[in-house]
């Protein structure tokens, strides 16, 4: 059961879009971003969400899967929608005791929830449309000129290649652990918080333990097959931007100077 | 013979992290191997096995005593890439080995380590795919397979450096009868293409396979020959808290009963050929 956990949340399929270099993808996530708040009027988010809507529809992800990543945030949402609609001063509205609603502060908060929705949809489609090996692979290379000021950023991709390696591993020692806990009598289920707490603390001590093991077996096998760090390592996936590759980043390009004019303009 | 592996009076002590004592792991061991043999070591735990295999690719340096692979010092630390090139190693646990959760990309792991050119690695990692028989899983994640493909993908992945020997430490102890039929096959496979075959284990059935064995007992070699010229001695193994192989006991007890099997039966086949004769001799 504990091994069906889907790992990230990569939503497997052949598109345009899982098929673009892992590093324009993140460049086109952190424009993205940073497009999300150079935009202060609707037609700005309209066209920005115009844009994601494209991407989404391309990249054949269902709606409901992207959806389902919105869920733990909402309170999030809610809570700064609250501050925003309560706290900016300025014009008043409406007023209760204390409470007061004002022009601005509508504004403002209505502009603040669109904004974190369509951030966190647009940074989610990077996850789930790219192998989560390949948006290690793209952050190690896009992070490697930062090699020459001492920056680890092969080690950084490494670790991230081994902990989702290990995830599932480390998820099934739980599991067996659990078990033999719970067969011997351990009790995970009843008790409140801080009794089912400390019914953790048998399980925790364990798999440290073993975590421990795992590591030191890992980095005997990776010593013994010449793991040496990054210097004068070869990759067999080459990473080569292809021509789709520059057809999106021109695209991009349009996009954000489409952005920049259309604030100046509003 | 070619002697691609020489150890001189190799001994290898560890501070037992208690009491700080030195332990004696492996006491004056002196052993060549030939190029392109199959060579079984087996004891039981303790008596060293494990902590000689990793003398063989510099993984431990000799407290005292030398190494020579290829003709490579272990404790030179210029030479320590060319021999663990030379000599690949799988391990008892397949799943504290593999990198990458693909699979590929794991096979990949050690030519990209070696600084081949990208091309060279596509060849070599489909080649090495395809030898241990799990070409269609090039794509797979390797916690959705069993034990014994994981141990394949681990095979794959020391094949695609091109070694001259391989040192297999336990590759079967965590996996079922299925699993260790495969890589058991796999390992016959490799030695008949030339590749010299180090295989540590204590399963006996795993040690007649090969064409000599040695037996480890209390950090020194306490046999070294071919498995028939082992097995006779049954004394000095059962002295070593060993077990004969099936075959090898089964005749012993044949012969206290009166029935006159030859001695020097090992596997199954040769008993049986051998009881079938007498039979009709009878």
């Amino acid at each position: 059961m504990i091994r069906d956990i889907t790992l990230g949340q990569y939503y497997a399929s052949d598109s345009l879009i899982h098929r673009l270099d892992p590093r324009v993808k993140i460049i086109a996530t952190l424009l993205f971003i940073i497009e999300l708040f150079i935009v202060d009027n609707f037609i700005g988010f309209a066209i920005c969400a115009a844009v994601l809507a494209i991407v989404i529809a391309v990249s054949k992800v269902p709606l409901s899967f992207i959806m389902r990543g919105l869920k733990p945030v909402l309170f999030i949402l809610f809570f700064t929608f609250a501050l925003n609609i309560f706290m900016v001063k300025g014009e008043v509205l409406w007023s209760w005791k204390f409470l007061h609603i004002t022009r601005e502060g509508i504004q403002i908060a209505v502009f603040m929830a669109i904004r974190l929705v369509l951030l966190i949809i647009g940074s989610s489609m990077l996850t789930l449309a790219t192998k989560p090996l390949s948006l290690t692979d793209g952050i190690e290379r896009l992070l490697s000129p930062l090699a020459k000021f001492k920056f680890p950023s092969h080690e950084i991709a490494m670790m991230m290649t081994i902990a989702l390696r290990f995830i599932p591993t480390l998820l099934e020692e739980t599991d067996k652990i659990m078990k033999a806990q719970q067969a011997r009598g351990a009790d995970f289920e009843s008790g409140g918080l801080l009794k089912r707490a400390k019914a953790l603390i048998p399980v925790l001590v364990p798999l440290f333990v073993s975590a421990f093991r795992i590591a030191q077996d890992l980095a005997m096998a990776m010593e013994a097959r010449c793991y040496r760090g990054g210097e004068n390592r070869t990759r067999m996936h080459e990473m080569k931007l292809r021509k789709r590759d520059f057809i999106a980043f021109i695209l991009m390009a349009a996009f954000l100077a489409i952005i920049i004019i259309e604030a100046r303009m509003f | 013979m070619e002697k691609i592996i020489t150890i001189e009076n190799l001994t290898f002590e560890y501070t037992r992290v208690e009491d700080g004592a030195a332990i004696r792991a492996l006491d004056n061991v002196n052993l060549e191997i030939d190029k392109g043999s199959f060579t079984a070591i087996i004891g039981k735990n303790g008596s060293g096995k494990s902590t000689l295999a990793k003398n063989l690719n510099g993984l431990l340096i000799p407290t005292s005593g030398t190494v020579f692979v290829d003709g490579y010092d272990t404790a030179d630390d210029d030479s320590i890439w060319e021999i663990r090139q030379r000599a690949g190693m799988v391990f008892q646990n397949p799943d504290n080995q593999l990198v990458s959760s693909i699979v590929e990309d794991d096979v990949a792991f050690g030519p990209e380590n070696l600084g081949i050119e990208p091309e060279e690695i596509r060849r070599r990692v489909d080649k090495a795919l395809e030898e241990v028989n799990m070409g269609q899983y090039k794509q797979k994640a390797p916690h959705l397979l069993s034990g014994g493909q994981k141990q394949r993908i681990a095979i794959a992945g020391v094949v695609a450096m091109r070694p001259e020997i391989i040192i297999f430490d336990e590759p079967t102890a965590m996996l079922d009868p299925k699993g260790r039929k495969e890589i058991m096959k796999i390992i016959r496979e490799l030695h008949e293409e030339g590749i010299t075959v180090i295989l540590i284990t204590h399963f006996m059935e795993e040690v007649i396979e090969a064409d000599r064995v040695i037996i480890m007992h209390e950090g020194k070699v306490l046999l070294d020959g071919t498995p028939y010229e082992v097995f006779s001695q049954a004394d000095v193994i059962k002295k070593a808290n060993l077990e004969l192989p099936i075959m090898v006991e089964l005749g012993q007890r044949l012969r206290e009963k009166g029935i006159n099997v030859p001695e020097g039966i090992i596997k199954e086949e040769e008993m049986v050929k051998a009881l079938c004769q007498l039979k009709s001799q009878n």
